[in-house]
């Protein structure tokens, strides 16, 4: 077999902090000394990088990873936000250099990393299916001859001579998979694109992904979604902090990845290293999922109120601070958005909260959720004036339906909520 | 385009490594996305004009409108010498590569911050982007182009047969400048919005600079002089000189013009290829 992909010592390193004093213009006053100052960052832009140097901090996005992929494989690629997942990706498909180490890519890489990219909403489908194609790099001959097969593909025949702006937002993506599915490279990149999209339209997409690997072409597949990984990959990587922890058959991967703490069984802890410099004076410590007796659970029963706790603490009084937390599904839909001073009560309160250590704790109902897999979000701003902090995908856990309502019939429910309603059946007549 | 490619070609190896210092311009990829270059000029004329109810006809309204405005300012009002040449087509001469290069320059220097989603998204030689923004102005070019035609029958100016190979060269020359520039602005734009700001002062700082509205000829000799370090001098009397016979023709300065030109768009491409690979993670 020949090698597609070979990754040697590839590290990305990225320069953070230097971003957050820069646009801060919510103020007069901010405006004010920022004009002020203006002649004299010119002049330190222009000197060179002596002063930016210092107060710069340089995280490493990717270190020292290395594996080699044979033609033909589709690789998993699993790991937590910010672990190096999308850098790698980017790395490969030649949107950004690496600092150090080399990558051998042998034939053409098509990247779906993000979908519909140089669409123009002014442009119809037609004319959009050729602009986008040629950005993805195909030849014009090229398109000439999948045209028909994209249009099929993409189910928007009847529309395909009017402008994208009048599309729904379901066509544009289906027209812009379409494009993207019929690149033909020999190495393909995937990265969430899953996410969007109804269920039948997905189903179509990983149709489409495992014919691209019955082709012998390489495929790298990076998702949240442990079951389609699952479903398509035959081997994965572990990705964690930027380095390559694990190469194994895609089940061990998983398993591994979900229980070594990565994947958080009902906490989630923040060492010092994990905060970005951007965020204090609030700095995360911790995230719990505990059930109605206060212990901490991976799996909930939807039938008990769950409690979610947000420990945090305050270097320096925050004016206006909340706290809100998220949660959505696993394929990326967003079940629910609460903000700790959503009660007036508690936001007057609270105006300012002190330095000092938090907690902000949630109580969700019982009745909610339907069975699967959850993830938290947490977020720290204050509104209209600055984001401090936030992690989309903080933790996760499972909900148990047992004895929730319809659990008599054995049959999936379809929806992410399974509340308790009540039925009234009344009859009307004979 | 005759060429089919088989997918079934040997497929070739692509090494990505971190790239330092003088990285050599990367032609070859640039000639396998040529036709990028033509979709994205396709697309910003077919779209530039969208929605609008005079469409095309604006390519020819903006320079006319132009025209008459210098016309009534600096012919009726303030009377400059044109060297005998009717004012209206003095201007309108000089407007024509002006407003190529106007176009080119402000949508070129704007073009990768205005596309930064491909910047970030795909692969593909960042040079299309500027590339692409300049040469879609050659449109609205040829466009007002006819009108120039018209008003020479109307004025009764006969050109020499010589411009059929003088005006492409200083359509040339206008375009290189405009690329050069616009390679330098994009690439600095990428990180320092302050070039969106600038523009506009630049544009018009420029226009000043160059006889447009005013004739070269009547200008003080250390004028003259100074101006003729400004390419698009050469540009605009190249243009009077081979459509009206104003003016001396290629002279001394005009290839002092062309040195400069060349010597931007070359340490434009250096410095935009240098920065290229920074551009997704600093935009």
């Amino acid at each position: 077999m020949t090698t597609a992909i070979s990754v040697k010592n590839l590290g990305k390193q990225y320069r953070i902090g230097a971003a957050e004093t820069k646009f801060r213009y919510n103020m007069l006053r901010d405006v004010i000394v920022d004009t002020v100052y203006a002649p004299v960052r010119l002049a330190k832009a222009l000197v060179g990088k002596l002063e930016r140097r210092a107060n710069q901090n340089f995280v490493w996005a990717l270190d020292d990873v290395s594996f080699d992929l044979e033609e033909g494989k589709v690789l998993g690629i699993v790991g937590r936000n910010g672990a190096g997942k999308s850098t790698l990706l980017k790395i490969l498909s030649r949107i950004t250099d690496p600092t150090r180490g080399t990558v051998s890519v042998r034939g053409r890489v098509g990247s779906l990393l993000e979908v519909g990219t140089g669409f123009h909403p002014e442009l119809t489908g037609r004319e959009n299916i050729y602009m986008n194609g040629a950005i993805l790099g195909m030849k014009r001959a090229e398109i000439d001859r999948k045209f028909d097969e994209i249009v099929d593909f993409s189910e928007v025949a009847t529309f395909i001579d009017t402008p994208v702006k009048r599309y729904s937002s379901g066509m544009y993506l289906r027209l812009a998979f379409a494009v993207a599915a019929h690149l033909e490279p020999e190495i393909l990149v995937v990265d969430e694109v899953l996410a969007v999209g109804d269920a039948e339209f997905q189903r179509k997409c990983l149709g489409k992904m495992g014919d691209v690997a019955q082709q012998g072409r390489t495929v790298l597949f990076v998702s949240h979604n442990m079951s389609a990984i699952l479903r398509l990959t035959q081997e994965a990587i572990v990705l964690n902090k930027g380095k390559l922890v694990m190469r194994a058959p895609t089940q061990q991967a998983v398993d591994f990845y979900l229980s070594s703490g990565q994947a958080q069984a009902g906490e989630r802890a923040w060492d010092a290293d994990d905060v970005p410099a951007a965020s204090a004076p609030f700095t995360p410590i911790r995230l719990t999922v505990k059930d109605g007796r206060g212990k901490v659970v991976d799996t909930i029963r939807s039938t008990e109120p769950v409690t979610l706790e947000f420990e945090y603490r305050l270097d320096a009084p925050v004016t206006g601070l909340r706290i809100g937390i998220y949660v959505s599904t696993m394929r990326g839909e967003y079940v629910l958005t609460s903000f700790d001073t959503d009660d007036a009560d508690h936001f007057e309160k609270y105006a300012v909260r002190n330095t000092g250590y938090y907690i902000s704790r949630a109580t969700l109902p019982a009745d909610i959720f339907n069975e699967g897999r959850y993830s938290v979000g947490v977020n720290a701003s204050s509104f209209g004036v600055r984001r401090y902090f936030m992690d989309e995908n903080a933790l996760a856990f499972n909900v148990d339906i047992s004895g929730a309502p319809g659990t008599q019939w054995p049959e999936p429910r379809v929806g992410p909520i399974r509340p308790r309603l009540e039925w009234k059946i009344e009859k009307i007549g004979e | 385009m005759s060429q089919i490619t088989k997918t079934t070609h040997e497929p070739t190896t692509i090494y990505i490594k971190p790239s330092h210092g003088l990285a050599a311009l990367n032609l070859r990829d640039l000639w396998v996305y040529r036709e990028l270059v033509f979709f994205m000029v396709w697309r910003d004329v077919k779209v530039k004009y969208k929605q609008t109810i005079l469409g095309m006809a604006w390519a020819v309204i903006q320079p006319v409108m132009n025209m008459l405005i210098f016309t009534f300012v600096f012919d009726r009002v303030a009377k400059l010498a044109t060297d005998g040449i009717p004012y209206e087509i003095f201007s309108f001469t000089a407007l024509l590569p002006w407003g190529l290069f106007v176009t080119a320059l402000n949508q070129g220097s704007r073009s990768l911050v205005a596309h930064n989603n491909m910047v970030t998204k795909i692969y593909f030689p960042r040079i299309i982007l500027p590339m692409s923004s300049v040469f879609a102005g050659l449109v609205d070019f040829a466009i007002a182009l006819v009108i120039l035609v018209g008003l020479m029958f109307y004025f009764h100016v006969t050109p020499a047969w010589n411009l059929l190979w003088t005006l492409p060269f200083f359509v040339l020359l206008a375009i290189i400048t405009a690329l050069g520039v616009a390679l330098w602005l994009s690439a600095i734009n990428v990180k320092y919005r302050d070039v969106n700001q600038a523009l506009p002062f630049l544009t018009q700082f420029w226009f000043f600079a160059t006889p447009v509205a005013y004739s070269f000829s009547n200008l003080p000799e250390n004028f003259q002089l100074l101006l003729s370090f400004n390419p698009m001098t050469g540009v605009v009397n190249g243009f009077r000189w081979a459509l009206l016979g104003a003016g001396n023709g290629p002279d001394a300065a005009l290839w002092v013009s062309v040195a400069i030109s060349v010597l931007i768009l070359v340490t434009g491409l250096y410095y935009f290829r240098s920065t290229e690979r920074t551009f997704a993670d600093t935009i």
